[in-house]
């Protein structure tokens, strides 16, 4: 089985489901030359022609209007938005149409198209290249949003996502593009190749949306978490000799809450861990379900951890990214309490 | 004199003060000049559909028109149209006229909800459908009733929709005027401005990327071109030469604001298309014939790869913005009498009259069989109910088309509202009113 990074699986993806279906297009800014500013897409235009992979004006409510526009037609547009600070011109598009097109119209026309977007921080990227906007799409009804965390369940899920009859909000996690970054920014990159989720089978294969994975078993504490944060609590798990189980939720919606509640069940404690700012977060949400669905097995009240409620900070990045020592303390603090 | 808290740093006494326009349309009781740069029926040549966009762009201060004061059609604009298809022209806006006072009358007996009328508009949409094609696609705004009824859409249907009753194809999702018909080549209204504008250039694209024939029009209010979506859809149209209509429908008002603060420092409406090489036309939308022939020009320009075309239609909104608007705070007194474009469907039946083609007696027949058919049409709609009694679809059905498989958690809440109206029927709740479930 070849390894890939997490770019050349979205690549990759991209490949096979243009292959299989001719009314896939991939359009956005840089992505057709040049193949996109972290290359998902390069390769596209060369094999596909310029009528599958094009460049877009900078408009993000352009290329997602469009988008929406070429999905009523019959196509299946899988755009991307350069960085996923970028979409808000883009949100009247998403929220207000491409997420509503089938109800509101009774299923006359739908939205099946795919909007990808590079997310989070790590690469000092500051307030507009490292934004981890899911708790905005989550919210939204009509939305499929999917956070992955590594190259296998990225072709995966980005495959399974085009064939989707409705719109998904596909985040990739930029830190990991390259490697599973473990949350020690001053260590060297590890690739993708020496990790076993690097392996990436060729050919067409899907992963159900709305399924969550067991990252790692344990039974003293339960970490629920996706995207970049997966390795940052598998390496504080391991540095604290916590005996963590942690789901990587891969869908927030739909959520996997038999997956979640299982895990919680076992473990009577949970710690929810995302890099998105914390008020109002995803991880409200998760705490929230916990709360419903395992009340009575909690041995000791739900932490979360979070990116801090402040702007990306460019300089002090590693101070407001939610590292092993934060996460760390977390764990710590739960199998005692 | 300006008296305020000075916040500038500049000590420069001799420094010019900046002073911002903040715009004063004519409004209430000081009226406009309503229509600028009218030109004289027939005055307007009818350029090659290649003709250079610079070209194009000299005719954007003028009007196209092609029925004189008289009804006589003269000019080169003249569309080869037989009097049978003048006649169904002049039956589509009768018919929408017919149809929009009918249920005005509804919302003033309080049958329904909301409404919103094209009163004086009816040319526009009934002539650029008659234009069109089937399979081509209209992304309209919540006043182009007219492609719909001159589509053939039944009028039952949509007054089921406006009734919000349990035959409302939509279920009740949408307002009533936002209708939907794929069939009849007319995308989901939205209500929120522009979003469609941009949507539309994305199915045209589309269609061209696949090879298709099909072509788009998209429909705006002038008020809306200053929303972003409307300049991201001249954007996109410039760059791939959309086959795409971009129509501009300026009937004068958006709510309580002229036109004339909508067009800020340009002349016309039509002047935006030139800054991206799109030709754009400014064109009499009260001139059915008018109407028809520069949609033709447009379509045949889309079909023929020659990329999109702007169309800026000059009417004006005779009625209120919707049934939820006061329009006498601030529209001037006989603003309808004295608009100098006159009203479309008196002006194409002056024409057929003066042709030959139709005469007094015939007309009084028709409007009193429209009447008839519309009557007869929302007596049996209302005869299916309406969301005032409660008939309406039920409430588990709004679960439906959230998705094109319904998710867990949808089917979970779903259950809690199936549930909690089995526990009303059974009485076990005697509390609520069965008349709740409408809000």
């Amino acid at each position: 089985m070849p390894t890939m990074s997490m770019i050349e699986a979205i690549r990759d993806a991209h490949m096979v489901a243009m292959q299989r279906d001719d009314r896939v297009v991939v359009f956005g800014e840089d992505v057709g030359y040049f193949g996109g500013v972290f290359r998902c897409t390069q390769g596209l235009q060369e094999r596909f022609g310029p009528e599958r992979c094009f460049d877009a004006p900078i408009n993000e409510s352009g290329i997602v209007g469009a988008a929406v526009g070429m999905a009523a037609y019959g196509l299946r547009p899988c755009v991307e938005i350069q960085f996923a600070d970028y979409m808000y011109p883009a949100y009247d598009q998403i929220v207000s149409e491409a997420a509503r097109l089938r109800h509101r119209s009774a299923g006359d026309f739908s939205a099946p198209l795919v909007v990808r977007m590079p997310t989070g921080g790590g690469i000092y990227g500051g307030q507009t290249h490292s934004q981890s906007p899911e708790a905005l799409f989550t919210h939204v009804s009509g939305l499929t949003t999917v956070v992955v965390s590594n190259p296998y369940d990225a072709k995966g899920l980005l495959i399974a996502a085009i064939e989707d009859e409705d719109p998904v909000i596909f985040l990739e996690p930029k830190r990991v593009y390259n490697g599973p970054f473990d949350g020690h920014h001053d260590r060297p990159i590890v690739p993708w190749a020496r990790h076993p989720l690097g392996d990436v089978p060729e050919g067409h294969y899907t992963i159900e949306l709305g399924t969550a994975r067991v990252h790692r078993e344990g039974s003293a504490v339960t970490v629920l978490t996706y995207g970049t944060l997966v390795h940052v609590a598998q390496t504080a798990a391991e540095e604290q000799d916590v005996d963590a189980e942690i789901i990587d939720l891969r869908t927030l919606v739909p959520l996997d809450v038999d997956a979640i509640a299982a895990s919680v069940t076992k473990t009577g404690r949970c710690l929810v861990l995302h890099e998105a700012t914390l008020t109002s977060g995803f991880g409200a949400e998760l705490s929230a379900v916990v709360q419903e669905r395992c009340f009575y097995e909690l041995e000791a009240p739900i932490v979360r951890v979070a990116g801090w409620d402040t702007p990306y900070p460019h300089a002090l990045e590693w101070d407001y990214f939610p590292g092993p020592d934060r996460v760390g303390r977390a764990l710590r603090q739960l199998v005692r309490s | 004199m300006r008296c305020w808290t000075r916040v500038s740093t500049n000590d420069d006494p001799d420094a010019t003060g900046l002073r911002l326009r903040i715009p004063d349309p004519a409004r209430g009781d000081r009226p406009a000049d309503r229509v600028r740069f009218i030109s004289k029926a027939g005055e307007m040549k009818r350029p090659a559909l290649d003709e250079r966009v610079e070209r194009v762009a000299l005719m954007r201060q003028q009007l196209v028109r092609v029925l004189d004061d008289d009804g006589q059609a003269v000019g080169e604009w003249v569309p080869d149209l037989s009097a049978e298809d003048k006649l169904a022209g002049l039956r589509s806006m009768m018919l929408v006229r017919a149809f929009d006072a009918r249920l005005l009358r509804a919302h003033r007996q309080g049958k329904i909800s909301f409404y919103m009328q094209s009163l004086g508009e009816e040319a526009i949409a009934c002539g650029q459908q008659q234009a069109l094609r089937p399979g081509d696609m209209h992304f309209p705004t919540y006043r182009q009733q007219g492609l719909l009824i001159s589509a053939g859409y039944p009028l039952v249907t949509m007054m089921n929709q406006v009734l919000s009753n349990d035959l409302d194809p939509l279920h009740g999702r949408q307002l009533p005027v936002m209708y939907s018909s794929k069939e009849h080549g007319f995308f989901t209204i939205s209500g929120n401005l522009a979003t469609q504008y941009i949507q539309a250039v994305g199915w045209a694209m589309a269609s061209a990327l696949r090879g298709g024939t099909e072509i788009a029009a998209a429909w705006i209010g002038e008020g809306a071109t200053a929303e972003s979506d409307f300049h991201a859809a001249l954007v996109f149209a410039s760059t791939y030469q959309a086959p795409i209509i971009l129509n501009i429908v300026n009937n004068h008002w958006a709510i309580s604001t002229p036109e004339d603060f909508a067009r800020g420092a340009s002349a016309t409406f039509a002047d935006r298309g030139f800054g991206f090489s799109i030709p754009a036309l400014r064109v009499d939308g009260n001139d059915y014939l008018a109407v028809h022939a520069v949609s033709q020009w447009a379509a045949e320009r889309a079909r023929t790869n020659l990329g999109p075309t702007l169309v800026e239609w000059v009417t004006l909104r005779r009625g209120a913005h919707s049934t939820s608007d006061d329009p006498s705070v601030y529209r001037p007194e006989g603003e309808a009498e004295s608009f100098p474009l006159g009203d479309p469907i008196d002006r194409l039946r002056q024409h057929l009259v003066a042709a030959g083609d139709w005469d007094d007696e015939r007309h009084a027949q028709l409007v009193a069989e429209l009447a008839a058919e519309v009557d007869s049409s929302f007596a049996e709609a209302l005869g299916h109910g309406s969301m005032k009694d409660g008939t309406t679809s039920s409430p588990a059905s709004m679960f439906d088309d959230v998705f094109h498989e319904l998710p867990r958690h949808l089917l979970d809440q779903r259950a809690q509202v199936t549930g909690e109206l089995k526990d009303q029927e059974a009485g076990a709740d005697t509390d609520v009113d069965p008349g709740e479930k409408v809000g």
